[in-house]
């Protein structure tokens, strides 16, 4: 057994390295770098009930060590990716995390309820997605709207649920608490951090969405931060993100209690960045004589 | 294949104000990369890499050629790369012209900085194609030697008539076609440059393949953020400039 192996809500991953949803549209791009059966496992672009266009652009801004977005949830509907992107995804030997999104609680059930259907292996539910009007973030940022989100997806599905957590909020450990309550197998986070750039020769922001998702190298603290936070609230496993680019970077998430590590912004930068991160950890985990990388999870010795 | 690696600066010149000329040796994005495609190059101590597209593909020397503008800090780092120096990119990417027919008679049009992708569509047209290229003033003109070796026939305009003729791009195009229509144009350029030779195009009903420029993510497909407008079976969408362009059929692109 490979030192890497991990089984994160009963899912069993040959490495804790996932691509983070919107950040890997859905996959297909990246088999011109490397075969696919390489990760541990892809996490989709967010999808919703019906397709969406997303926003004007531009939708990217450069920032010290990261970037913004506003791409918008830009997708082709769940129903296109449930006969096209899904069955091609499941040949690839690879756990498939459908990520989805929706404007209301309804729209989120009813792909919960679609996807449960298939031989997808676990259901993401972006409740923090910062560059749409209706839904996304809006649920996010409360308790009482993760805890709703949850309760209806849950109720519609049996495949392991993962709730992603937006940043954007005063106490992250509250809507983590709430999400484990209403039967969320797993949490990921942190989603991008609402940010905003200004072109000074034209006064107008640099995306046309005025502001975005922060993401990168540069919210990398930030993210550790809140995943120990949520890690020592629940009891359920966390899936660690925000701004992970080298495997040294995925052993801290680690340590501070993240079982599973996506992998986002980085791509950006380097298509290749998952696989030098499953490289690193291989590495990492030989060098240090540690024969199952789970064994590190959650062993930070805070002061 | 798309690769990435680290390649050797076979030279860089200045060619113009904040214009750059270099010369990569990488055999196997040479080997595969079409005319029209761009690589995604990695400027030291920034986060997102900069496209670039191919001013040349020499298969018997394995190398790329980029010629570039300095337009900000990033595009600044690249172009302080010297001889021996290794730089960092990903390619071949996007989609390239199409290029099937040598023996049509092609208009190829570049504007600024949009003239260096056009000089290996002129190279593979040769006699068979007229070059209209337009720029600013004659401190900002560019490739000329380059265009004229190709055989094509080159025209040269400038806003301010400081080389060339005096106009613009559309007005050389108008008195091209007074004498021959062509199979194809091909067009690289700003926005509005753009808009007007499809208009013409469109009038005179000929098939133009244009290059578009987005901010870009990721380069290959994966982050959608290099939205443009396009019409797809009636339907307006977001194609994406990285993955489905950078070279687009100009009736597929809503250019309002």
């Amino acid at each position: 057994m490979s030192a890497l192996e991990t089984v994160f809500a009963g899912v069993r991953f040959k490495n804790p390295i996932v691509p983070a949803s919107g950040t890997f549209g859905y996959g297909k791009e990246f088999e011109d770098f490397y075969p696919l059966s390489r990760l541990g496992g892809i996490s989709v672009k967010g999808t919703t009930g019906s397709p969406r266009n997303g926003n004007l652009p531009p939708r990217i801004a450069e920032t010290p060590m990261g970037c913004l977005n506003s791409v918008g949830l830009q997708n082709p509907g769940i129903d296109h990716f449930i006969a096209h992107e899904l069955p091609y995804l499941k040949t690839k030997d690879t756990v498939i995390i459908a990520n989805i999104a929706g404007a209301d609680i309804e729209e989120y059930a009813l792909i919960a309820e679609k996807l449960d259907k298939t031989d997808v292996d676990m259901i993401e539910v972006n409740i923090s997605c910062p560059n749409v009007k209706a839904g996304g973030a809006a649920f996010g940022v409360t308790a009482d709207g993760a805890a709703a989100v949850t309760k209806a997806v849950r109720a519609r599905t049996t495949k392991p649920v993962m709730m992603k957590l937006s940043p954007n909020v005063t106490s992250i450990t509250d809507i983590a608490k709430a999400v484990e309550s209403e039967g969320a197998d797993a949490l990921s986070l942190i989603n991008t951090l609402l940010g905003m750039r200004i072109d000074i020769k034209t006064r107008r922001p640099v995306l046309h969405n005025n502001v975005g998702g922060l993401s990168g190298p540069a919210v990398f603290p930030v993210a550790l931060r809140m995943v120990w936070q949520c890690a020592n609230a629940v009891s359920i496993p966390v899936c660690g993100m925000g701004g992970v680019s080298s495997h040294e970077d995925a052993v801290e998430m680690m340590l501070a209690g993240a079982s599973l590590i996506q992998v986002g912004a980085a791509i950006f930068a380097d298509p290749l960045a998952p696989v030098k991160i499953i490289d690193g950890l291989e590495k990492y985990c030989t060098d240090n004589g540690i024969d199952s990388i789970s064994r590190i999870v959650g062993g930070v010795m805070p002061y | 294949m798309k690769y990435s690696e680290k390649c050797p600066v076979v030279c860089k010149k200045a060619i113009a104000a904040d214009i750059f000329d270099i010369r990569l040796y990488s055999p196997r994005i040479t080997a595969e990369a079409v005319c029209g495609q761009f690589v995604n190059v990695k400027a030291e101590g920034f986060f997102l890499r900069r496209p670039i597209s191919l001013c040349g593909i020499d298969r018997e020397k394995g190398e790329l050629r980029l010629v570039f503008q300095v337009r900000g800090k990033g595009t600044e780092e690249i172009s302080r790369l010297r001889e021996g120096c290794l730089a960092d990119i990903i390619g071949p990417l996007g989609k390239g012209f199409d290029l099937s027919d040598r023996n049509r008679k092609a208009v190829i049009i570049g504007g600024g900085i949009g003239v260096p992708p056009m000089v290996p569509i002129a190279e593979f047209y040769g006699r068979n194609a007229a070059v209209i290229t337009g720029f600013r003033s004659a401190g900002a003109v560019i490739l000329q030697k380059d265009l004229e070796k190709t055989g094509a026939e080159v025209i040269l305009c400038t806003d301010d008539g400081t080389a060339g003729m005096k106009g613009f791009v559309t007005n050389a195009l108008e008195k091209c076609l007074e004498k021959e229509k062509p199979d194809i144009i091909y067009a690289c350029g700003p926005m509005p440059m753009l808009r007007g030779i499809v208009k013409i195009a469109d009038e005179n009903g000929i098939r133009t393949q244009v290059s578009l420029e987005e901010r870009m993510g990721c380069g290959v497909g994966g982050c959608l953020v290099c939205a443009c407008r396009t019409v797809k079976d009636g339907r307006e969408v977001y194609s994406h400039v990285c993955k489905d362009g950078p070279v687009f059929e100009a009736e597929e692109v809503l250019f309002s």
